[in-house]
């Protein structure tokens, strides 16, 4: 069935309170490290303090030897993860370099890398045993910087990776693990057409998903061998599959039980505490906890990429871009897999190119292996292309909407990377822009406004959803995905809709491993698109089973039933007169119909839409200190449907600052010896209240007709444009263009000062 | 070691716990007490979400030792509701959306109850800088400064629209 005429809804589109809601505003909700168990042992990990270095021995004597120490564990506990199991199902993930970056194994290659671990009968005790536990490196010259990096005699975190991607095939390692490439048309010609051509190189640095809430997990095995995981994570599922091929333990012996998640945004798609806490529990015959301190999800857990950015404009004087060419080199950290490729396709799919060419480079070093961002690759390759259109803009004496408007995708567009645009909404969102309050709003001094847009390609994948009439005719709703913002009220929503019962009758769950399904993880905002679309399935088929059970109540064939407003009605008068039965009066009688009402659904969603959006930031520049405020923010976004307006709303202002916070200061800051200077929230320093003003968001709404309701994905394009809008925004203010992120006010100061030397103290 | 015997109010209610002396008080909270409410985001004051009420003022209880609290009240974000009825706070966060994944949400709570406690009529902007030392990485504090506005009318005994249904 389709349900995308928005005036037949009844409840999607309206904003109810949450079913999670109060168990989170009263503290109730568990959270990874929130849960304990009898006889529960406390897990600390020991960790590198160099970025590099050969690991030549380690002793646990004198640890083991402190009362209350349990066990303890090293690489000697570890099976290598062949390369032919390196990857499992659909996963993304190179299961034989998580293993090792789980527990280093020779060599240490990052600050924080994880060596050995300790499980004790108090936090303090295991903090002590850390301590007494003796590594012997010898110090490797390390390398930070991707360019350093890449450098033919930079030191080599693997001999065993060769450039994947270039032909000849490379002989010698390198620390460049692949190179893509994308082409469209003539890139040569294209620029040998423009009128002007202008070539930018950015820069920007690592930044951390930074979610309040540290990894935590709480993991006991059993003797023989069943193993219960309670953690959080975006992916129970994950969970189980990534422990139990590290652990070599079989799929079945685990039962994975997702807490409630404090935030993730892609940075919990993978694992780095279950191995070691299972392998702990293994040891000492207990369940072990282990949470990680804010210190250690610094310098031990995946950043995002720092990168440079090359890019070329050629335009004609009329705005048409001839060509365009980007070379995107990004930092993967001690293993491969940077979001290099969906750098280069996110950035230039915003617009409708004749010829271009991007390049990108996956670039070891020894930082954090990089994990997921929100649209990972996507927001530092758009800085640098918005901004280079920007640029291109003021060369030309256009208006950068105008501009944007020009060479903008619409449906039809063939985009570099390949796939032909249908059902899009960018020029809507270039539409709004130009209607929008927002742009009609006067700047004054020191103030200025930036325009910049986004792509996002969300993802679809395996969802299985289960629906049940339980009893009394209230309805459960199983499904497998962590809950990061709210994905439960939307579940409800969609499911109450297609039974026509009221929203507070239907109770979504989050089931473990054991009690749903295979579910692919929360990400790629994935979980309204193929988790809804799955649990409308599993809704549409219990509508089914409860016409079949009306029909066998009165005696008359199936078809003869219909289904409106949350009962059965006869389907005419020949079907027969009989009263309207509810969901509650089937389901009182289903041991006597058939038996238990449910029906279960395992999908793998195809048809996922893009998400487009364009932002509007104003910002005004304190010329004595370098530090930018920003006064006003639109973002708008084709979404598709709002299941749940709300949670909509706060997926674009949530997407919004986090890229604010990479735009003007987040950073991570190393010494000489790559170690990180500034592992906590004082000096990484992410957006407060007091640093943001109200983020209007504008929704535009082009149905997906490839999801039942019309569901796009909506998480993570919102965070693609905000860097850029902030660089236009201070370009338009003070003429100065900052190429290098993030443009925090010592860079910007001095930036100014450059421009315009200060006069001497008076 | 041994540990320190302490003695507390805690959410209206005598409390007794047992503690090493290097202990926080947001460790004795959890660990000891069971009070898993309040959250760790950071271990050293810069994110809020341990925040408590120690005898009518915001503080990180991270940056406190369990044994400082001997004597003291304390009020944790479980002590925020009254029975099944909730704080105004905690029903606008709701009505608002003002919270994705929560774990900064009791952080919020209690520290929006010091404020409104303090400042029945706050403004935008001093709402902002109260809570400028709760972190949330989730919802841009947007709808978080609504709920907050909201709750401070309904406490004033008017009655604000809800949130557009």
């Amino acid at each position: 069935m389709s349900y995308l005429d928005k005036s037949a809804l009844r409840l999607v589109g309206t904003r109810p309170i949450r079913p999670d809601g109060v168990d989170k505003v009263t503290g109730r909700a568990n959270f990874g490290a929130d849960m304990t168990m009898p006889g529960m042992l406390w897990g600390k990990i020991k960790r590198s303090p160099h970025a590099h270095a050969r690991i030549v021995s380690i002793n646990f004597d004198k640890a083991l030897a402190l009362p209350g120490v349990k066990a303890v564990v090293s690489r000697a506990d570890f099976t290598d993860v062949p390369p032919e199991k390196a990857h499992i199902g659909a996963a993304p993930h190179n299961l034989r370099d998580l293993s090792l970056n789980c527990m280093a194994k020779g060599k240490v290659l990052y600050e924080g890398h994880a060596v050995a671990a300790v499980a004790a009968t108090s936090p303090s005790i295991a903090e002590q045993a850390l301590d007494l536990i003796e590594v012997a490196y010898e110090v490797l010259p390390h390398v930070m910087d991707v360019e350093a990096a890449m450098a033919p005699d930079a030191p080599l975190l693997h001999d065993t990776v060769f450039t994947a991607g270039v032909e000849p095939k490379p002989t010698k390692p390198s620390n460049v693990t692949k190179m893509v490439r994308f082409a469209k048309g003539d890139v040569e010609a294209g620029f040998k057409a423009a009128d002007i051509v202008i070539e930018r190189r950015y820069t920007t640095k690592p930044v951390h998903q930074a979610y309040i809430e540290p990894h935590a997990c709480l993991v006991s095995v059993a003797a023989d061998g069943q193993c219960t995981i309670f953690s959080s994570s975006q992916g129970q599922f994950m969970v189980r599959a990534y422990t139990s091929r590290i652990c070599g333990a079989d799929i079945a012996s685990i039962r994975a039980i997702p807490a409630e998640i404090g935030g993730g945004f892609g940075g919990k798609t993978i694992i780095y505490l279950e191995p070691v806490a299972y392998m702990l529990s293994k040891k000492s015959g207990r369940p072990v906890k282990i949470v990680m301190s804010r210190e250690e999800v610094f310098r031990a857990t995946g950043p995002t990429s720092g990168a440079v950015v090359e890019v070329k404009l050629g335009a004609k004087k009329d705005g048409h871009i001839t060509a365009a060419r980007t070379v995107l080199k990004y930092q993967a950290g001690a293993f491969p897999g940077s979001p290099v490729q969906q750098g280069c396709i996110c950035s230039l799919a915003v617009y409708d190119l004749p010829n271009a060419e991007t390049i990108g480079y996956d670039v070891l070093c020894n930082r954090a292996k990089v994990a997921a961002y929100r649209a990972p690759g996507a927001p530092i390759g758009s800085f640098a292309v918005e901004s280079c259109v920007d640029e291109l803009a003021r060369e030309l004496r256009i208006d950068p909407l105008k501009l944007r408007e020009i060479n903008g995708a619409n449906e039809g567009t063939k985009a570099v990377h390949g796939p032909t645009w249908v059902n899009i909404g960018y020029q809507k969102t270039i539409d709004a822009a130009k209607a929008s309050e927002h742009l009609k709003t006067p700047l004054g001094p020191n103030q200025g406004r930036g325009i910049a847009s986004g792509y996002w390609h969300n993802a679809g994948g395996e969802s299985s959803a289960a629906c049940h009439v339980n009893e009394d005719g209230t309805v459960t709703v199983t499904e497998g995905h962590p809950d990061i913002g709210g994905s439960r009220a939307s579940m409800a929503l969609m499911v109450a809709e297609v039974l026509g019962v009221p929203f507070e009758s239907v109770r979504p769950v989050v089931g473990d491993t054991t009690a749903i399904g295979f579910s692919a993880s929360t990400g790629g905002s994935r979980v309204t698109f193929a988790g809804g679309m799955a649990v409308t399935q599993a809704a549409e088929k219990a509508v089914a089973e409860l016409k079949k059970r009306a029909a066998v109540i009165w005696d008359i064939s199936p078809e003869a039933v219909e289904w409106k407003d949350g009962k059965a009605y006869p389907a005419g008068p020949n079907a027969g007169s009989f009263e309207p039965l509810s969901l509650a009066e089937i389901a009182g009688k289903a041991a006597r119909t058939g038996g238990p009402i449910s029906a279960e659904v395992q999908i793998n969603a195809q048809g996922q839409g893009p998400g487009f959006t364009t932002h509007i930031c104003d910002v005004e520049v304190d010329r004595e200190t370098g530090s930018v405020k920003i006064l006003r923010y639109t973002a708008i976004q084709d979404v598709g449907r709002a299941i749940h307006p709300s949670y909509v709303e706060g997926q674009m202002q949530g997407g919004v600052a986090q890229g604010i916070g990479w735009a003007l200061n987040e950073e991570y800051v190393y010494d000489k010896d790559g170690r990180l200077e500034n592992p906590g929230f004082l000096d990484y320093r992410v957006p407060v209240a007091s640093d943001m003003p109200m983020i209007d968001t504008i929704m535009i709404e082009v149905p997906n007709p490839r999801h039942p309701f019309g569901a796009r994905g909506v998480g993570e394009v919102p965070i693609v444009p905000p860097m850029a809008a902030v660089a236009n925004a201070i370009a338009d203010a003070t003429g100065i263009r900052m190429r290098d992120l993030p443009m925090s006010p010592p860079r910007l100061l001095a930036a100014l000062d450059a421009e315009q030397p200060r006069l001497a103290a008076e | 070691m041994s540990k320190q015997h302490v003695s507390t109010v805690i959410n209206g209610e005598p409390m007794e716990f047992l503690c090493e002396a290097q202990q926080t008080l947001l460790d004795c909270l959890r660990d000891e007490l069971h009070l898993t409410g309040s959250k760790e985001g950071c271990g050293s004051g810069d994110c809020g979400a341990c925040s408590v009420i120690l005898d009518g003022k915001l503080v990180c209880s991270c940056l406190m030792l369990g044994v400082e609290a001997e004597g003291h009240t304390i009020t944790t974000v479980e002590g925020i509701a009254e029975g099944d009825k909730l704080h105004p706070v905690q029903q606008k966060f709701l009505e608002h959306a003002a919270l994705q994944c929560g774990f900064c949400t009791p952080g919020f709570i209690v520290a929006a109850k010091a404020l409104l406690d303090e400042n029945k009529n706050p403004t935008e902007e001093e709402t902002r800088y109260w809570l400028a030392g709760n972190l949330c990485r989730c919802t841009g504090y947007d709808k978080i400064v609504r709920a907050v506005l909201d709750a401070a009318a309904v406490m004033r005994g008017e009655n604000p629209p809800s949130p557009a249904t």
